[in-house]
């Protein structure tokens, strides 16, 4: 069942697979599965273990991350690792996993964060009473996230990305007694679940024209998608995917709104895992979807426009979580972008891009999460002179934000050079997106030293709360993350050949040569193009209250926001789904039952016109045979009596003088029915017919018991022909049907094996019986419970006739009360 | 419909009709009848014991509420066919034991114990709804 296999990443170049054992192929599935593990146990670890549950929760994630190092000196070599199970057989479906260098970088960077996140988590949320339930949420969305980096099968993907919405929606609306908390949650996972939605289809779409589940093999494929005529089609899926996860603009107005989690979840989603998934899903793809002219432009587009939004965005905001959630949205295009671009060294600046943001916006978060912790406040306009009570933090921020401004010897510089290297000495359009490219920058450098500045330096103002340092596992996160981001930025080497190499390889598909040096070359135009974008940051730092101001004065005068506009189209919906409940469940019965019969008799006589089924129970050329067809069959007197009785009956139903006669009446014709079917070899039927007959008779007289029984119902003469026509249509209908059954030949290939296997292989002689509890068993145990379903409507509903207002006495005796339907009532 | 007449004979005739009803249901495999019909005979013998004691001493008389001799039928139904994936067939795969006893012998069956959860279902939910219908009048819910 499990398969075992060691793959090169690159199929067709690489000579270094290594071939792995299978202890370490299967550990690939026990990382995606283990965090749910964990999450199942994080409520009971909470309960016993209290103040320590963070510290404690961790080692799941460290583990993880440890484990996963393991797999590096494979990928560096070139190699990959999969591993496959056994999933939906019969569709020869199978839940596959693959590492490669894209699927390690983004793992070890979900393993490392959510290490420091659990713990930032255990201290931020410290004495809450619902800590083991955030903390169960958050490995539960760490073991999504996992699943959805490493799968390997385009279906599993799907599930891993569904269960990251869900899991954020819970995150998001942990604090779910805020309206804004449960309004941020649900437009999350509206949004995100119709890229849910695109991402189906598209992977459908590709396995339907690949012949394959498994993205590797896709990618193994070459060009088949994109010389496929549906190319655009499946463009669309994969976009329409990427872009609402990963809040590409005009979709990225959940982001911001998202802020309203606890920031740990911020920290953890909206940095460098929930969000980058779109991301990822585009960079998985590029090699079996990109490159093509469409997907440069719109890629470049959209993320251009994104990275100038956000980047403005951020700008317009005074609360540091919203800062920071509008500088994600900014970066998040930059790398879609960068992959737009599809160029190596635009290739090789996301995957350095992506680390560097990974580390600092999570530290950003965390140290906005600590600030807003002790100080009381996240108001950048509230906040100044930090810096002495919490030097640590302090420390932290600056860290990450030197590597978001891109200063040498971060990590961030090495990004920023990388992507302007690839866009030198290009055409117009290259040159417009490197314009764009500096001013995002720019932009983000100035919001950047904002961030440091702002809250830490200058006069300290007074706060909520007295601010003080915070714990130190709330500490370890921006302090580690902001030194990685430094510590990375000063080993070029390393990060060439064990980061940018592996990664950018596998989304281009062929190798790429490192050429990061820490040497400044003041002859190159790049180290120019870095000074213009630090002056152009300190300009705007220098300048941000104004800018504000005007930013917010043109939002003014817009007046409406794509969010807004969200709103909008929810209530719409709402009321559309509303409006056509009522035409539908307009709760008159007479016209449910009109509705239900005519459909009925449109049932019987469309096909039948159609195809001309009157026609072959009655040759037109036979028509003026009339008495051929008059003929009255040869049937015993006593057999005679038994029509004559249900002729009676219907007659009897029609003239009745009072309901009760009616109902009577209409028992006489069913057993007439019932006497029929027995005397034609039908015995089950006729006992059954006649216990539903007798059934239907006592359940109709307790229902018109509440009405009157000795009364006729007078009914207007169109309401009597339109009921009667349908009648007639729907008895002649089904008399036709049957003799239009009788006329051709019946396939008794069926009948026949029932007949002769009945008593052999079911021990059986009543055919009927043995056909419903055991040949088509499972059929009927879909029917019963659709009967007791049925049933339980039927209570409620007569429940509820009595109405919620009547109160019944309590019952003393001790053996009613535990009669549901009593406690209930 | 309170005569003294019927409230004599109804004891009389629902006794008869419950025991009819699992002849009924268990001579199906065999001769007209099966678990439906069984089901229909006794919920049509809850009906006429309803008329003719009070829905109170029928649900008295029950001792469980009908509608979870309903969940019950659906769960023997469903487990009757669970037991076959113990022997490696796939579900719903019949079982067959003849027991021995004494001259003759007492087959037992999986679609035995599913027509006897076919006739839990039809039975308790026809009985609560006949009840439901009755006990209108009563205040009795």
């Amino acid at each position: 069942m499990v398969k075992v296999a060691a793959l090169s990443g690159r199929l067709a170049t690489a000579k270094g697979g290594v071939a792995l054992g299978s202890s370490l192929d299967a550990g690939i599935a026990v990382v995606a599965l283990a965090p749910f593990v964990a999450a199942a146990l994080a409520p009971f670890v909470h309960r016993f273990t209290g103040a320590y549950t963070g510290w404690l929760l961790a080692f799941v994630p460290a583990s993880i991350f440890v484990y996963l190092l393991g797999f590096a000196q494979t990928v560096t070599g070139g190699g990959s690792v999969v591993h496959s199970m056994e999933w939906i057989a019969a569709y020869d479906i199978n839940l596959s996993f693959f590492v490669d260098g894209l699927s390690l970088i983004f793992a070890l960077t979900i393993s490392g964060i959510g290490t420091l996140i659990i713990l930032y988590s255990g201290a931020y949320l410290a004495g809450h009473h619902h800590q083991g339930r955030f903390l169960a949420y958050m490995l539960a969305f760490m073991g999504a996230m996992l699943g959805l980096v490493l799968a390997d099968s385009l279906l599993a993907l799907f599930l891993f990305w569904e269960l990251t919405s869900i899991t954020s929606f819970l995150l998001i609306g942990f604090d779910h007694a805020r309206q804004a908390a449960r309004r941020g949650a649900i437009q999350a996972l509206v949004i995100t679940n119709i890229g849910g939605m695109f991402l189906l289809a598209g992977a459908i779409l590709v396995q339907q024209l690949t012949g394959t589940w498994e993205m590797s093999g896709v990618r193994a494929l070459g060009d088949v998608l994109r010389e496929s005529t549906l190319y655009v089609l499946v463009l669309i899926c994969f976009l329409g995917a990427a872009f609402t996860k990963s809040a590409q603009f005009p979709l990225h107005f959940w982001l911001p709104n998202a802020m309203e989690a606890p920031t740990p979840v911020s920290a953890f989603l909206h940095s460098a895992t929930m969000v980058q998934a779109g991301v990822y899903l585009l960079a998985r793809m590029s090699p079996s979807l990109g490159g093509t002219d469409v997907w440069t432009n719109v890629l470049v587009i959209f993320g251009g426009v994104t990275l100038i939004w956000g980047a403005l965005g951020a700008l317009r905001q005074t609360d540091l979580k919203q800062i920071l959630a509008q500088t994600t949205i900014a970066s998040l295009g930059l790398l879609v972008l960068l992959i737009g671009l599809g160029s190596t060294y635009a290739i090789a600046a996301m995957v350095v891009y992506f680390l560097a943001h990974a580390f600092y916006k999570a530290g950003l978060f965390m140290v906005a999460g600590a600030v807003d912790h002790e100080a009381g406040t996240r108001e950048i306009t509230a906040l100044g002179g930090l810096a002495e009570k919490m030097p640590v933090t302090f420390i932290g921020a600056a860290m990450a934000a030197l590597s978001m401004i891109g200063l040498p010897l971060t990590v961030g510089y090495f990004a920023k050079e990388e992507m302007y290297l690839g866009l030198l000495g290009g055409d117009i359009s290259t040159w417009l997106v490197l314009v764009v490219l500096v001013a995002g920058n720019a932009l983000l450098a100035g919001v950047a030293i904002l961030i440091m500045i702002r809250p830490f330096l200058g006069e300290a103002l007074p706060t909520p709360k007295k601010p003080h340092e915070a714990p130190i596992a709330m500490l370890a996160g921006p302090i580690l993350l902001g030194a990685a981001g430094i510590v990375v930025g000063i080993m070029p080497d390393w990060l060439g050949h064990d980061v940018l190499g592996p990664g950018a390889g596998a989304i281009s598909g062929s190798a790429v040569e490192s050429h990061l040096t820490l040497a400044l070359d003041v002859t190159s135009p790049l180290l120019w193009l870095s000074a213009l974008t630090w002056a152009l940051g300190v300009l705007v730092y220098r300048q941000a209250d104004a800018i504000r101001t005007v930013l917010r004065r043109i939002d003014n005068a817009i007046g409406w926001t794509a969010d807004t506009l969200f709103d909008a189209v929810m209530f719409a919906l709402i009321r559309f789904s509303g409006a056509v409940t009522r035409l539908l469940h307009h709760g008159q019965l007479e016209l449910y039952l009109v509705v239900v019969f005519a459909a009925m008799a449109l049932a019987l006589f469309g096909p039948m016109l159609a195809w001309g089924g009157l026609d072959w129970i009655v040759p037109t050329a036979e028509l003026g045979d009339w008495s051929k067809r008059l003929a009255l069959p040869a049937l015993a007197p006593y057999e005679w009596g038994i029509v004559a009785l249900a002729v009676i009956g219907l007659i009897a139903v029609l003239v009745a003088p009072s309901r009760l006669v009616a109902i009577l009446s209409l028992g006489v014709q069913g057993t007439a029915v019932a006497l029929i079917f027995l005397l034609f070899g039908a015995p089950d039927l006729a006992f059954t017919q006649l216990m539903v007959e007798i059934l239907s008779v006592v359940v109709l007289t307790f229902v018109m018991t509440r009405l009157r029984l000795d009364q006729r119902d007078h009914r207007r003469f169109e309401d009597w022909a339109r009921d009667g026509t349908l009648a007639i249509m729907c008895g002649l209908g089904v008399s036709l049907l049957l003799m239009l059954v009788l006329n051709g030949t019946l396939d008794k290939r069926l009948s026949d094996l029932f007949t002769a296997t009945s008593v052999p292989i079911a021990h059986g002689h009543n055919i009927v019986n043995v056909i419903l509890v055991d040949y088509r068993g499972f059929d009927t145990l879909g029917e019963i419970a659709v009967v007791m379903g049925a049933g339980m409507a039927i209570l409620a509903l007569l429940r509820r006739r009595k109405g919620p207002t009547v109160a019944v006495p309590p019952k003393p005796a001790a053996k009613r009360s535990r009669k549901p339907r009593k406690a209930a009532s | 419909m309170n005569t003294v007449i019927f409230r004599t004979l109804a004891p009389l005739v629902v006794a008869i009709m419950l025991v009819f009803s699992v002849y009924v249901c268990l001579r199906g495999h065999n001769e007209p009848g099966g678990g439906f019909i069984g089901g229909l005979i006794a919920a049509a013998s809850i009906a006429v014991y309803g008329m003719a004691v009070g829905v109170r001493a029928v649900r008295n008389a029950l001792y469980v509420d009908p509608m979870a001799i309903a969940g019950f039928g659906v769960v023997l139904a469903g487990a009757s066919g669970l037991l076959s994936l113990f022997t490696g067939s796939p579900f719903m795969t019949s079982i067959w034991l003849y027991l021995p006893l004494g001259e003759g012998e007492l087959p037992l069956s999986t679609p035995m114990f599913f027509d006897i959860g076919v006739y839990c279902v039809v039975f308790g939910t026809l009985s609560a709804i006949a009840l439901s219908l009755e006990s209108d009048r009563e205040e009795d819910l």
